[in-house]
C-alpha cells in the first residue's frame, strides 16, 4: 500500500480531510454489466450442450466452442483458465478499489487512482461549477450513487463512482457548504431507509427544498411537448411523403422499409418520455438543484452564480400552447445528460409561463419578471425594451416590432424573433466581454448589433439591427454595468 | 450625422505605422498565392474565360492591399479606468470593450515579419472565446510594458469566472 492504513478515515462523515474509499460495490457497479452479459452469454451456449447432452442427442452440427471442448476432453484446463481468468478479474478490480482513495478538505476535493498509472487530481472548492448524484438503476439496487463534482473547463470533472446513496447526499451538501465560506458546523443528516425505501423515494426529497420554489414538470405537458417537436413534424414529411410514393406507384415492398423506422422514432419517444419523467427544478440554500429520471436518476446542484446566460425559446408549434424551453450557458461540462438525453444546459425542457417565471426568478434571483413576460410575450412599442427603428425592417422583416434589449441592473436582456421567439438573459456579473459590430450594409442603414460574450454553451447572446445611438449608448452602459456588478458579485462564496 | 461608429470622449491609440509593411506583405504573399492556385486551370486547359477567376481574385487582393494604410491606421486601443477597449475595421468595424478582472491570460506572439520590423501581437484572452482581442503591431517594448500593466491592473481588480 502507498499509505499507511491508518490513514484511511473510517468515520461516517466524508468531508473530514480524511482518505477514504469508494462504495465495496463499485468493482462490480463499474465492470459489472460487462461480467453479467459474458456470463449470460456462456450460460446461452451452454444451454444448447446441455439440452443435447439431456434428450440424448449428439453434439449439436453447428460449430460451437463448448461442443469442441467437451469433444477434446480440454474441460478441466478451459475451467481451470476461466477460474484464473476471473480471479484475475475480481482480484484487479479489488486492487483498484484499494488504491481508489479520496478526501474532501477545506480548500480541495483530491482522488488518487490507478494501479500501474498513478493518477493524483485535485480540484478547487471555490471553484466548483455544480455537483451531479447520478444513479444508474443498477447502481439504485445496491443503494450507490456517482458523484460528480464540475469544475470549468473540458474534462476537468473529478468523478466519485460509486458511493453509498446516502452518503454521496451527505458529501455534496458538506462539500458545498464548504464552498459557500462558511465555517459552519454541518447540522446531522436525517437517517437513510432500506433499498426499498429508497427505490421508492421520490425524486426530490421532501425537506430538501421549499415547497413553493419547485416546478415539476406536468406529465401531459411532457407528452404533448414530444408530440408538438420538430422531430414529430419530420415524421410527419416522412409519412406522407410515404403514403405518396406508394399510392402513386402501388408498390406496398416500400411499406416494409418503414418497419425499422417506427421502432426507432418509438424508442425515441419512449427513451426521451421516460427520461423526463419526474423532472423537478427546485431551490436550495446551495443553489439550484435539477433532478429527473424514473429508472435511473439524476440530480444536479448548481450553486448561485455559476449560471453565464440564460435563453427562453418557444417555437412556432408551442405559441398555440403557451410552452417554452429554457437553456442555460454553464462554464463547466458535465459527463452526464441532461433530461430527455439533451445536454445538460437545458434546464427547463419544457413549462409554461408560469414555470417559466419561477425558474428565472431560482435561476436570476432579484430579475424584473414582469420585465421579463414583456419580453416573452410583447409586440414591442414602447415596453421597457429599446427596439429596433422602423427602417431596419429590411433585414428584420417580421419582427423589428420585437427585436429589442433592455438593460437593468444585474442583468441584460435581448429580445429577438415574432416567429420563433426567444429572450436571452445575461447576467452582468458574469459576462466576459461586450462587442458592438458594423458592416457595410448596417452602415447604410445607420444600424449596429451588439454582441455579449460568455463562456461557451448553447446560447451566444447578440442582437442586431439595432439604432446605432442606442447601440453606443448599450455598449456604453453594458460595459459599465459589468465592470460594476463583477466588482460587487460575492456569488462564489455565496453564504460568506 | 455619421452614421459609423464612434464612441463618444475616447482617445484611441493607434498601433505602429511599421505594421502596415507587415500586413502588406503578408496579404501580398497570401495573394500571389491564390492568384497563381486558381490561374492553374486557365494554364492547363488554354480556356480564356477561366482567366476571370484569377483576375477577379487580383482585384480583391489590390483593393484590399490600397486600403491597408486605412485599415491599420482605423485599429486602436485604449487603457480605460476598468476595461480594456479595442476597436478596428473599416468596411466591418468592431469595437469590444473587456474588463481587466476578466482576464484569464496575455499572449504575446511574433512572426516572422513583426520580428524583421520589431514589432509584437499581444493577444488578451476571456474564459469567452468569442473576446477575440488581438492587437497587432505593437513595438516589442510597448507590448511587454502593456501586458505588465495589463497583468497588473487585472490582479487588482481581480473577478470569478
Amino acid at each position: 500500500m502507498t499509505e499507511p492504513a491508518e490513514l484511511i478515515g473510517t468515520g461516517t462523515r466524508l468531508a473530514d480531510g480524511q482518505w477514504h474509499r469508494l462504495h465495496p460495490a463499485t468493482p462490480l457497479l463499474k465492470g459489472g454489466i460487462a461480467l453479467i452479459a459474458i456470463i449470460g452469454v456462456v450460460i446461452v451456449n451452454l444451454r444448447d450442450v446441455l439440452i443435447n447432452i439431456v434428450l440424448g442427442g449428439g453434439p449439436g452440427e453447428e460449430y460451437d466452442p463448448f461442443v469442441w471442448i467437451i469433444e477434446h476432453e480440454y474441460a478441466g484446463l478451459i475451467l481451470l483458465a476461466i477460474l484464473v481468468g476471473l480471479l484475475l478479474f475480481v482480484g484487479g478490480f479489488y486492487v483498484s478499489w484499494r488504491m481508489h482513495t479520496f478526501r474532501i478538505t477545506d480548500e480541495v476535493v483530491e482522488v488518487r487512482s490507478g494501479i500501474l498509472f498513478r493518477t493524483n487530481r485535485r480540484g478547487r472548492l471555490d471553484r466548483i461549477q455544480g455537483i451531479n448524484i447520478v444513479r444508474p438503476f443498477l447502481a439504485r439496487l445496491v443503494g450507490a450513487a456517482r458523484l460528480e463534482i464540475n469544475v470549468a473547463g473540458q474534462d476537468a470533472n473529478v468523478q466519485l463512482a460509486y458511493l453509498g446513496s446516502a452518503a454521496a447526499d451527505e458529501l455534496r451538501r458538506e462539500i458545498l457548504l464548504l464552498a459557500s465560506g462558511t465555517r459552519a458546523e454541518p447540522s446531522e443528516s436525517t437517517p437513510a431507509g432500506g433499498i426499498i425505501d429508497q427505490l421508492l423515494a421520490p425524486e426530490l426529497p421532501q425537506d430538501a427544498a421549499a415547497p413553493e420554489s419547485v416546478v415539476q414538470m406536468h406529465l401531459g405537458r411532457l407528452v404533448g411537448s414530444l408530440l408538438l417537436s420538430g422531430f414529430t413534424v419530420v415524421v410527419i414529411v416522412a409519412i406522407i411523403a410515404l403514403a405518396v410514393v406508394t399510392a402513386t406507384t402501388r408498390e406496398y415492398f416500400y411499406l416494409l422499409g418503414f418497419v425499422p423506422g417506427v421502432i426507432a422514432m418509438g424508442s425515441y419517444y419512449v427513451s426521451k418520455f421516460t427520461r423526463s419523467l419526474r423532472y423537478s427544478i427546485a431551490s436550495t440554500p446551495d443553489g439550484i438543484r435539477v433532478g429527473f429520471g424514473l429508472l435511473s436518476t439524476s440530480n444536479e446542484t448548481l450553486p448561485p452564480g455559476r449560471i453565464h446566460a440564460v435563453q427562453v425559446t418557444q417555437s412556432l408549434l408551442w405559441r398555440p400552447a403557451g410552452w417554452w424551453e429554457i437553456k442555460i450557458n454553464r462554464a463547466s461540462h458535465s459527463s452526464a445528460k441532461g433530461a430527455a438525453g439533451q445536454a445538460n444546459t437545458t434546464i427547463l425542457p419544457v413549462g409554461n409561463l408560469a414555470d417559466v417565471t419561477k425558474v428565472l426568478e431560482l435561476v436570476l434571483p432579484g430579475i424584473d419578471v414582469d420585465l421579463v413576460v414583456r419580453g416573452l410575450q410583447g409586440g414591442g412599442g414602447d415596453d421597457g425594451f429599446t427596439n429596433s427603428p422602423r427602417r431596419a425592417r429590411v433585414i428584420r422583416w417580421f419582427s423589428v416590432k420585437r427585436n429589442g434589449f433592455a438593460v437593468i441592473s444585474g442583468a441584460v436582456l435581448l429580445r429577438r424573433g415574432a416567429i420563433w421567439r426567444d429572450l436571452t438573459v445575461v447576467p452582468s456579473a458574469r459576462m466576459q466581454s461586450v462587442a458592438l459590430q458594423q458592416g457595410p450594409l448596417l452602415r447604410r442603414l445607420r444600424l449596429a448589433s451588439l454582441r455579449l460574450h460568455t463562456v461557451a454553451g448553447p446560447i451566444s447572446p447578440a442582437i442586431g439591427a439595432l439604432d446605432r445611438d442606442d447601440a453606443i449608448g448599450a455598449f456604453g452602459s453594458i460595459a459599465d454595468a459589468a465592470i460594476a456588478s463583477a466588482g460587487a458579485d460575492t456569488s462564489h462564496r455565496w453564504r460568506a | 450625422m455619421s452614421s459609423k461608429l464612434d464612441l463618444p470622449g475616447t482617445e484611441w491609440r493607434g498601433v505602429s505605422p511599421r505594421y502596415i509593411v507587415v500586413d502588406l506583405v503578408g496579404n501580398l504573399v497570401f495573394g500571389i498565392i491564390v492568384v497563381v492556385a486558381t490561374s492553374i486551370p486557365a494554364f492547363i486547359t488554354g480556356n480564356v474565360y477561366l482567366w476571370t477567376i484569377p483576375a477577379s481574385f487580383a482585384i480583391i487582393v489590390l483593393i484590399v492591399l490600397a486600403l491597408t494604410p486605412r485599415r491599420v491606421r482605423a485599429m486602436g486601443y485604449q487603457l480605460r479606468d476598468d476595461d480594456l477597449v479595442f476597436r478596428k475595421g473599416l468596411m466591418f468595424q468592431r469595437v469590444v470593450a473587456v474588463p481587466y478582472g476578466r482576464m484569464q491570460l496575455v499572449d504575446i506572439n511574433r512572426g516572422p515579419l513583426d520580428r524583421a520590423v520589431g514589432l509584437s501581437e499581444l493577444k488578451f484572452v476571456t474564459a469567452a472565446a468569442a473576446s477575440g482581442v488581438v492587437i497587432p503591431g505593437l513595438p516589442e517594448a510597448d507590448a511587454e510594458e502593456l501586458r505588465d500593466r495589463l497583468v497588473e491592473l487585472a490582479e487588482s481588480r481581480r473577478a470569478g469566472l
